[in-house]
């Protein structure tokens, strides 16, 4: 359902000021979501002046800064700091993108702006719930499907098919490109989502999987696939450089090619 | 698909994070919804056209006030966002027809095949009006 503003309980209302430590020779403001869920009071965005001199490069680095030494109740998912858990997912700047990864002095404005990845039910400050983005994904089944009996040693692939893989497997399941896409927005529950479309595209173009046929059936569907409108959100944030339209209109095409 | 609720009975909904509040633009968004809304206003050309041919149909006692809505400046102005929605339009048509065979999916691609579309029925429009004036089809 198409709901262009927030509800009542999300409007995000102002929030906390935190000045900078005396003695900073550079600041940069932050402007922080935070929704504390024991007291249901509604979200708001928190500004902190950051001692920018004393932390390091990554968007990542204020934040830990920030829960450091400004407020210990800043929430956020955080693990490996190099983008290869996709923990740290968050919209920095109007654009989903890693913490970890995106250094602060390219975010564009005056304020660094960061809120939890958009229109998801929100836990804490900048952690979503991302149970239905994962119920998304298990349910494409990701592994490899085979009905020939198991080989004596292992499926092998030639490095041609092998390379068929580049470009998909590399994804992380940060869930940048999924909440980033308009479609998903409004339809999240019935549409599969760019990451969960481009896993699926993953296992199709597999050369040892055995279960195409299952795999498109499940995905012949006017939501869970079509409701792709190529609004290209996707590509154009995921911060791995791939290609979930590209893996979709992958997906569409093999549709076709079956019937024709 | 599996159960996926995110929030359960008793507990307090959640708030819903920021989207179209916070999202900075892509040219490619933009020329997404823009191709969704000259559909949208193609549908009102196509009932515009057809109740220019009844008129023509009926006779000069209908065709006559017909073409003197369409021709004050309310009507000239509803002619000319549907002459840019028929150009741009067609524009994003041929765009998802590349993508449909599986080209111009790069970002960058995307971007400027974006900014063409938008510029292309611009140019466009504004050839035919200056046209249309200058034959003396629009006064």
């Amino acid at each position: 359902m198409v709901q262009f503003t927030l509800p009542r309980n999300s409007k995000i209302t102002k929030g906390k000021h935190f000045p900078a430590p005396a003695g900073a020779k550079k600041v940069k403001t932050f402007k922080i979501y935070r929704y504390d869920p024991e007291t249901g009071a509604n979200p708001r965005w928190d500004t902190f002046d950051v001692a920018v001199d004393q932390c390091g490069p990554m968007v990542l680095d204020a934040i830990l800064h920030i829960k450091n030494t400004m407020d210990p109740s800043l929430a956020f998912r955080r693990s490996c700091r190099e983008g290869v858990c996709g923990s740290c997912a968050m919209n920095i700047g109007g654009r989903n993108t890693l913490a970890c990864t995106h250094a602060w002095d390219e975010v564009p404005g005056d304020a660094v702006q960061i809120s939890p990845l958009p229109q998801m039910p929100v836990l804490k400050d900048l952690i979503p719930d991302l149970t239905l983005f994962f119920a998304q994904y298990s349910s494409i089944e990701p592994w490899l499907h085979t009905d020939t009996p198991m080989p004596q040693k292992e499926w092998t692939q030639s490095p041609k098919d092998r390379a068929k893989l580049d470009g998909l497997y590399e994804c992380i399941l940060c869930a940048c490109c999924t909440t980033s896409c308009p479609s998903y927005w409004w339809n999240g529950e019935k549409y599969l989502g760019p990451a969960a479309l481009l896993q699926a595209y993953r296992w199709l173009v597999d050369s040892r999987d055995e279960a195409i046929g299952d795999r498109l059936d499940d995905l012949e569907d006017p939501f869970k696939l079509y409701r792709c409108h190529t609004i290209m959100n996707c590509a154009q944030v995921c911060p791995k450089g791939l290609n979930p339209a590209k893996a979709i209109a992958g997906i569409k095409r093999m549709l076709v090619e079956r019937v024709v | 698909m599996a159960e996926a609720t995110s929030t359960g009975k008793g507990v307090r909904t959640r708030p819903t994070s920021p989207h179209l509040q916070v999202w900075r633009w892509h040219v490619t968004m933009a020329a997404s919804i823009l191709t969704r809304a000259t559909g949208i206003a193609l549908y009102g050309g196509a009932v515009i056209a057809a109740v220019w041919f009844a008129a023509l149909m009926v006779g000069p006692d209908a065709y006559g006030p017909v073409m003197i809505l369409l021709g004050s400046w309310v009507g000239k102005v509803v002619m000319f966002g549907l002459t840019f929605s028929v150009f741009y339009h067609l524009a994003a048509g041929l765009r998802h027809l590349v993508w449909d065979a599986g080209a111009g999916f790069n970002p960058h691609t995307a971007n400027m095949t974006a900014v063409g579309a938008i510029a292309f029925a611009l140019v466009a429009t504004i050839v035919v009006w200056a046209l249309a004036i200058q034959t003396g089809a629009v006064r």
